[in-house]
């Protein structure tokens, strides 16, 4: 019988006790807080479901394993809008779109009038671009609190009393630097804009040899624009520069967004391993699960899995590195 | 070989360690390139309160010579700041110094960069100016007490190559006691065999093994490519000539009907 205690209710203790609750498994959720918010790193996400996409700056895990996160979501807490992603450049910065063509897989090569077919918005705004038609993306809060309202109907609240000493699923993120020392933070600084003016279906990147930049639609003229990675833990106060580069692509994509009203300044650090890979690590009666990375709703439903195959089948994960 | 502020170099590689998939990755292209010294940029926001200390361990750990560089400012107060928190942080006076003056191409402001040049000289600093190639701002440097000067190749992650080899071979050729670095512009190995080639000291470089497809792979390239071009200056090559000049004689071949 698998019964754990998950330390942590960010994306990555969430979507663990929903895996383990699902197969069976008695779960107590413990956090430092009873509801889902600011604190954990997740609230910030982007929540882009884009596996081939991020396979342009990472390792081959990350794009086999985010495959499942579409379909994991999907059946776990809905939301998911299966529009594609569209990748971008601004006419000076073409090098950029053939690099991202070389580097990753599943798109097709498409031309302006596809572009405006898919987004109406940024007609005439870009001549050829990459559609990765298979990705998805959701809203992050909104899919913390499906899968938070599911277990709640399970009887599985978050605790913030401290978790009892038996087998615990440490899935605290940064804060379990004082166990895993070879964790590190990588700052991400986002803003959330309204831009009732604009209109788009699905995840757009603009590519930039020096600020990269993504815009999230939420819906209702909100946007979610990020994000920049800074090798630092800090997990608040947005510099100038960063917060000028964000708009400044923004307003490149599409200069309504000079008109926007900024709803939200978001800061936080990501947990990352030095190969910014996750890792399941068992140590005694404690199995961490951590370095989600930029990663958190790409991966977290891998990492989960994972764990559970671990735990109900005594399937070694891929990702473990100490047992 | 040309000593930098004393020390000798094994490798006449130096690289920059920005803009790698992971540390992880970076680690390894360091381990490939043999490089003997690694740059590091200091964000201000992060030097305050060292809030990026686990990066800088990391590099520390690399095991090669750190030399922080002031990249992305623009004024000579915000470089000599920079240049503070850096020397406070890595406990080296070794400083690149980077005084933008375009946001476009990157260019260095040769005004600003001898200004702060001489500020930090005279504040016990060893300064490594990125400048342009231009003979008489390098004259310049030299009298605000730089002993290294560090001509850009091509605008900072261009990949372009040696844009003006014209100026390069000059400037070699006037400062022959002074240590010479192509920085920035090289984004292939050709380019950084040629820099060397031209009796550069060394070369430095980050977007071309960084943004590699496999910088591990790339890194070596390079490192290959370094040691080429510093084995064929030193063999003295050949001079270009406008005729072909056959390697065996002509006259006298043997008829074979």
């Amino acid at each position: 019988m698998v019964d754990v205690s998950i330390i942590g209710a960010g994306v990555a203790g969430l979507c663990m006790a929903t895996e383990i609750a699902a197969r069976g498994g008695t779960v107590q959720l413990y956090d430092r807080e009873t509801s889902i918010g600011e604190h954990a790193c997740s609230w910030w996400a982007g929540g882009m479901l884009a596996p081939f996409c991020e396979g342009e700056n990472t390792e081959e895990p990350v794009v086999r394993l985010g495959q499942e996160s579409i379909d994991w979501w999907d059946k776990n807490a809905g939301g998911v809008q299966r529009n594609g992603s569209l990748v971008l450049a601004m006419g000076r910065d073409q090098s950029e779109l053939k690099r991202f063509a070389r580097r990753t897989s599943d798109f097709d090569h498409v031309s302006g009038d596809f572009i405006t077919e898919k987004e109406p918005d940024l007609e005439g705004r870009f001549n050829a671009g990459l559609f990765f038609g298979s990705e998805a993306h959701l809203t992050p809060r909104v899919a913390l609190s499906a899968l938070s309202e599911k277990l709640a109907t399970k009887g599985i609240h978050v605790q913030t009393s401290s978790a009892p000493e038996q087998t615990t699923i440490d899935c605290r993120g940064l804060s379990a630097k004082d166990a895993l020392t070879d964790l590190r933070g990588v700052k991400g600084e986002m803003l959330v804009l309204k831009c009732p003016d604009i209109t788009l279906s699905r995840p757009v990147r603009l590519l930039h040899p020096r600020i990269p930049l993504y815009i999230v639609p939420r819906g209702d003229g909100v946007f979610m624009l990020g994000a920049t990675m800074i090798e630092a833990t800090e997990r608040n106060r947005i510099t100038a520069r960063s917060m000028l580069e964000l708009l400044s692509a923004a307003y490149a994509l599409h200069p309504a967004f000079g008109e926007a009203e900024i709803l939200e300044i978001g800061v936080d650090a990501r947990p990352a391993f030095p190969d910014n890979l996750p890792r399941i690590r068992k140590r005694g009666d404690v199995i961490y699960a951590n370095g989600l990375y930029r990663h958190g709703f790409l991966l977290a439903p891998a990492l989960a899995r994972m764990t559970a195959d671990y735990l109900f089948e005594g399937k070694r994960p891929e990702v473990m590195d100490e047992d | 070989m040309r000593q930098f502020y004393g020390v000798t170099l094994d490798n006449p590689l130096m690289l920059g360690t920005a803009l790698y998939p992971s540390p992880a990755i970076l680690a390894d292209a360091f381990e490939e390139s043999k490089a003997a010294v690694a740059t590091v940029s200091l964000r201000r926001e992060s030097g305050q309160d060292k809030a990026g200390q686990e990066f800088w361990s990391m590099i520390r750990d690399l095991g090669v010579a750190i030399l922080p560089n002031t990249a992305g400012c623009h004024t000579v107060k915000e470089a000599v700041t920079t240049a503070h928190m850096a020397r406070e942080v890595f406990d080296t006076k070794w400083i690149k110094l980077e005084v933008i003056g375009h946001t476009d191409t990157l260019q260095p402001d040769v005004f600003g960069l001898v200004e702060a040049a001489r500020i930090l000289t005279e504040d016990g600093f060893q300064v490594f100016p990125y400048t342009t190639e231009d003979l008489v701002v390098a004259d310049k440097l030299l009298n605000a007490g730089c002993e290294v000067l560090m001509p850009w190749g091509a605008p900072i992650g261009s990949g372009q190559g040696l844009n003006n080899i014209l100026g390069l071979r000059t400037l070699r050729a006037h400062f022959e006691d002074v240590p010479l670095v192509v920085d920035a512009g090289i984004g292939l190995p050709s380019h950084a065999a040629q820099a060397m080639e031209l009796g550069y000291d060394a070369v430095l470089l980050n977007t071309a093994v960084a943004k590699a497809g496999d910088p591990a792979q790339m890194a070596r390239a390079m490192a290959l490519a370094v040691e080429a071009g510093q084995l064929a200056a030193v063999a003295d090559p050949m001079e270009p000539r406008d005729m072909a000049a056959p390697s065996t004689p002509v006259i006298g071949k043997a008829f074979l009907e």
